[in-house]
């Protein structure tokens, strides 16, 4: 459920919107829920909404297990809290 | 343009004026409504004689008719219009069975208070569209409903073409070992006009891919007359089509989701939306089914022509009493592409 | 499209699937419930149980809001949009589930009732500003991803105010669920149905964060994986989980730390408390009265609810006798165990919540995965 998509924030815009960019295609979205977004953030758009900031460091590093976990490894486990 | 011989008192204001019930009357305001803008757009030595009708030659071979209503809205939309897509729409399909196109008849159903310039623009467009694909709209008719009980205008084109002895076309013959091809990227179409969609709009720019295909058609005959199967992917798109031709040649089908073109904004749409590329409409599309050893000329022949530049083998008919179409997911496991459940709706889960 | 594509990356599922073949231990057998239908859409749709070993077996929750609606309220909405009362606001999933007496919205809307799709609360604000002389009613459902958008647009609504604008609120709350399932009977105490651990919701879990659920692996000693919405992340947990199981571990671990933190969005929450509460129990379909599991709206706000303007009456409309959805939603039954599944009940013509929304268990496995309950021959 929740169909939520990672979108690109382009520019802010009045009233607490922000004009978004998924894969090219544009919406202007409410961004009331979240703060201290800039353009360049990406955010999880839900229903028109801005839901939360997608943080890009953790981002990185989960697809850094991910290539970790699909290695040939010792099988060790690691915890992500 | 012809010029206006009759005795009206003044040419019909297409600026301003807007269908009334006179125009459907059958009297002298749908006669110089006729005149003005349906015989002078379209142009041709048919409408020129003012008959109810056309008397046409027709060359030797099996005769092929298909009929299209067209009740788009918006009317307007990017890449296209309800003319030009109704134009379209049906010289594909008599295309698709393996016919060459010849002539076209048009019926309109106007609303009361439609404004008249955009239904010359709709007219021209059509014009245009019949003039590229160098197919004459013969005969058409007009009709007006009262104002709330139309949605502008509801167009109905009628095609006409004649198919060759020796080209059999039919979706009943696609049989295992087959290979699947698509003449471009899929869901342009459903995006385009779901764009403008009150409540859903957004920003992007993928345009309608409505064009007509006979050329293409002709090609790809020339080159691979075994070709068994072509079909263009409109209402229901890709998925319904394939389903439909499993069905009736009693197969089942097996393609490969990295090998369907699809164009990132489309992706990119389906995605916030929460549709499947699969089942959007397509107007400039077609698939084609052909016997595995001849499947790449015709790709070669399908890529070397304008509309089909983008075209792709996305994967074989298979052995199947189920008839399941099946896709190998990009991401590794399979799923079956089922028929479209009613219409396709945007969801929030 | 970033921070997506990477994520369905099917080289790097192949990797994962390769780890979780390796240290799932055979002889024991690993069942996961996954409770977001987001994430049984996701499993169907990308063939992920093709690339998982025989003993790790994925039960759908009832994590789809759509499916959980009780035919009752759906009557009520219906019942709003008839002779001319009001005009109906809603998410298209609402649009055909299968009411009392025949009728869907759809068909309501067909019949001439005014209901109007929208894809966003501020949607049905804009009816409601647009139509000042029609009652507008914005029928609101949703888990807590969901239900922040309407407290935004009731307090729009007073700010601007309108007196034309009500919700029929339906917002139902995650946790509640996910008790109710592992109080069940079957699982808590017959032990008929084996349920080792949980993949949790990825966008309540972004609205919520990832500490409501430190109270079921506490309390019932099962790991939780919070579990981003792609593919691989749902990969990804699923081995964090298989871990879990072999360690004897009963943690709640994130997998989605790209949105999801502990607290997850306090302004969200903070606004649905202002304008929400708790009610004290609310049926769900398929699993009867859940205590503290929805949300109605506030006195505070009692101008923009739909039930007290309206006066609404719920009455409670049990199911189709053959239908086995509610055994489904709480894991005990396959759709394939259904007498009715794709026989009487498609998708085409639903009988239960199940096969109502494309992330129901029976429709998820009707749409895209029916093929392998037949052996097909592939050339």
């Amino acid at each position: 459920m929740c169909l939520a998509i990672p979108a690109r924030v382009l520019e802010l815009l009045p009233n607490d919107e922000g004009l978004i960019d998924v894969g090219g295609v544009r919406k202007r979205i409410s961004l009331e829920l979240v703060t201290g977004v800039v353009p360049g953030d990406y955010v999880i758009v839900h229903v028109g909404y801005a839901l939360q900031r997608l943080d890009p460091d953790e981002a990185a590093r989960t697809l850094a297990l991910f290539a970790e976990a699909g290695a040939a490894g010792d099988g060790a486990s690691t915890a992500v809290a | 343009m012809s010029p206006v011989k009759k005795d009206y008192i003044r040419p019909v204001d297409f600026k301003h004026g807007r269908v009334d019930m006179t125009h459907g009357g059958g009297g002298r305001a749908m006669a110089q409504l006729i005149e003005e803008l349906f015989a002078a757009s379209f142009d041709n030595e048919w409408l020129a004689q003012g008959n109810d009708g056309a008397v046409m030659h027709m060359p030797p071979g099996r005769m092929v008719v298909a009929t299209d209503s067209h009740v788009v809205s918006p009317l307007f939309f990017p890449g296209g219009d309800i003319g030009c897509l109704s134009v379209h729409g049906t010289l594909n399909d008599v295309a698709m069975n393996g016919a060459t196109p010849l002539y076209l008849a048009a019926s309109f159903i106007l609303e009361e208070g439609f404004p008249l310039a955009d239904l010359k623009r709709i007219v021209e467009s059509m014009a245009a569209a019949a003039r590229e694909a160098g197919v004459p709209v013969v005969t058409g008719d007009t009709k007006v409903v009262e104002q709330g009980k139309g949605d502008g205008v509801f167009i109905t084109t009628t095609g006409f073409g004649v198919v060759p002895p020796d080209v059999e076309i039919s979706g009943n013959r696609a049989r295992p070992g087959d290979a699947i091809l698509v003449s471009g990227s899929i869901g342009d179409h459903g995006v385009a006009i779901m764009s403008l969609r009150e409540n859903l709009s957004f920003e992007t720019t993928i345009e309608s891919d409505t064009a007509a295909l006979h050329g293409l058609v002709a090609a790809m005959l020339e080159a691979v007359p075994t070709i068994r199967c072509l079909r263009d992917p409109t209402r229901g798109g890709l998925g319904t089509t394939l389903n439909e031709f499993a069905r009736q040649s009693n197969v089942g089908m097996l393609i490969r989701e990295a090998a369907i073109p699809v164009k990132p904004q489309v992706n990119a749409a389906c995605e916030f939306l929460g549709l499947d590329p699969l089942y959007v409409a397509n107007e400039g599309k077609l698939i084609a089914i052909c016997p595995r050893e001849d499947a790449g000329r015709l790709l070669d022949v399908m890529r070397a022509h304008p509309r089909g530049a983008d075209a792709a083998i996305i994967g074989e008919v298979v052995e199947d009493p189920h008839r399941f179409v099946q896709m190998e997911t990009a991401f590794g496991g399979r799923r079956v592409v089922d028929w479209l459940t009613g219409e396709q709706l945007p969801r929030i889960c | 499209m970033k921070y997506i594509d990477e994520f369905r990356d099917g080289e790097v599922a192949r990797g994962i699937a390769r780890r979780i073949g390796e240290e799932a231990r055979p002889g024991r057998s690993y069942n996961l419930m996954e409770f977001c239908g987001g994430h049984t859409h996701a499993i169907s749709r990308y063939g992920i149980k093709d690339l998982l070993p025989g003993n790790v077996n994925m039960i759908h929750g009832p994590g789809c809001p759509v499916c959980v609606l009780p035919i009752g309220r759906i009557d009520n909405a219906i019942e709003l949009a008839a002779g001319n009362k009001a005009i109906v606001c809603t998410y298209a999933d609402t649009m055909r589930v299968p009411a009392s007496g025949g009728l869907s919205l759809m068909k309501a809307k067909a019949r001439g009732a005014d209901i109007r799709m929208i894809y966003s609360a501020a949607d049905a604000l804009r009816i409601a500003q647009e139509n000042p002389a029609r009652e507008v009613v914005f029928f609101a459902i949703g888990f807590e991803t969901t239900t922040p958008p309407t407290a935004i647009v009731i307090r729009q609504a007073r700010a601007l105010g309108l007196e034309n604008f009500t919700v029929f609120c339906n917002h139902v709350l995650t946790p509640s669920a996910i008790t109710h399932i592992l109080e069940s009977p079957e699982v808590r105490e017959l032990g008929t149905v084996p349920l080792d651990g949980f993949i949790g919701p990825a966008h309540v879990s972004t609205v919520i964060g990832s500490q409501p659920y430190e109270y079921f692996a506490e309390e019932y000693q099962r790991p939780v994986v919070i579990a981003g919405f792609e593919p691989l992340d749902v990969m990804q947990a699923i081995l964090m989980l298989v871990r879990q199981l072999n360690e004897g571990r009963a943690e709640v671990e994130n997998e989605f730390t790209r949105a999801v933190t502990r607290e997850g969005n306090e302004k969200a929450k903070s606004l649905v408390a202002e304008v929400f509460e708790l009610r004290k129990s609310f049926e769900w379909r398929g699993l009867g009265e859940v205590p503290y599991s929805a949300l109605r709206i506030k006195d505070a706000y009692a101008g923009f609810d739909a039930e007290r303007r309206f006066g609404i009456t719920y009455r409670s409309v049990p199911d189709n006798k053959a239908c086995e959805c509610g055994a489904i939603l709480r894991g005990v039954k396959k759709p394939t165990d259904c007498k009715v599944f794709g026989t009487v009940c498609t998708p085409e013509n639903p009988i239960g919540s199940c096969m109502v929304s494309s992330e129901g268990a029976c429709a998820a496995h009707y749409t895209y995965g029916r093929f392998k309950d037949v052996p097909v021959k592939v050339a």
